[in-house]
């Protein structure tokens, strides 16, 4: 049978592979994707628990959280290419401009 | 029977989908198994019995939010390889690892939960759908609207930022055009 504890468990494995992404990417898109594989697998933690509870709060949860990485996407990419515009890449270890 | 198969195929797939966007050089093959990492993971919200969550996974994510990667992509150079520098990425795995090992080790503990009491309780005999429907415009329906209005701005900010002299070319060289167009001037 599988338990709250299954899903809670392979939530727990993408969020660490999310944040293993988040850690070694330079390039801005490809942490950007690493961002969303994290907020899926709170997404599926949250609907586990509200599965297991027999409670709607999580799913709730999990809505705006897909409403907010849909608008953090959308800014994101705007913001991604205005910076290629200016700077020709998208490497993080090229914008430290604030170097002194 | 069939919810644990389904349940182990999925999260096997899940993560090596998602290790594969974590690891990959390639921006497509990254997208491509982001993109079917997320199919799968609404599969995950089905066998849940969050159909609604499911449906709106499918539309939001892998139709919405790959589109515009995708279109993104089309902007920057995706064919080339990204060249990343990783300095110490033992550090980021040992990190990692141990990060994976404590939440493993937090979520099989087990949950002594007599306390929790369901908040707004799901009635099984309305369906998913209409459950939702009614807990959304009713309990939660001033952070709907937040939401929208939040979306509003984000739309516009996108609109704004991306759309500026958009009649330019800046992921093609623009030396190589000039050097055709002398080349020309020479025959």
């Amino acid at each position: 049978m599988i338990g709250l504890s299954h899903y809670l468990i392979v939530s727990a494995l993408l969020f660490s592979i999310g944040l293993v992404g988040v850690l070694r990417r330079r390039n801005l898109l490809m942490l950007f994707f690493a961002t969303e594989v994290m907020l899926n697998a709170v997404n599926i933690a949250f609907a586990a628990i509200s599965h297991y509870y027999n409670d709607l709060t999580g799913q709730m949860f999990a809505f705006f959280v897909i409403a907010i990485a849909a608008s953090e996407v959308a800014v994101g990419l705007g913001i991604l290419i205005v910076l290629y515009k200016k700077q020709g890449s998208l490497d993080l270890d090229e914008l430290t401009t604030m170097k002194g | 029977m069939y919810e644990q198969i389904a349940f182990y195929l999925f999260s096997v797939l899940t993560v090596i989908l998602f290790l594969i966007t974590v690891m990959s050089k390639n921006v497509l093959y990254a997208m491509t198994s982001l993109a079917s990492g997320m199919v799968l993971i609404s599969g995950f919200f089905f066998i849940l019995g969050a159909d609604f969550l499911g449906v709106v996974q499918l539309i939001v994510y892998v139709g919405a939010v790959m589109a515009l990667y995708s279109f993104a992509m089309m902007f920057f150079d995706a064919t080339r390889e990204v060249k990343e520098k990783n300095t110490n990425s033992a550090l980021v795995f040992i990190l990692g690892g141990m990060s994976a090992l404590v939440l493993v080790l937090m979520f099989a503990a087990p949950i002594f939960s007599e306390k929790i009491q369901a908040l707004y309780p799901m009635h099984p005999e309305a369906g998913n759908a209409q459950d939702v429907g009614i807990v959304l415009f009713t309990k939660y329906l001033i952070p709907f609207e937040v939401a929208a209005v939040m979306l509003l701005v984000a739309m516009i900010a996108g609109i704004i930022l991306a759309g500026k002299k958009m009649d330019q070319s800046f992921t093609q060289d623009m030396s190589v055009d000039e050097e055709i167009l002398t080349q020309k001037d020479v025959k």
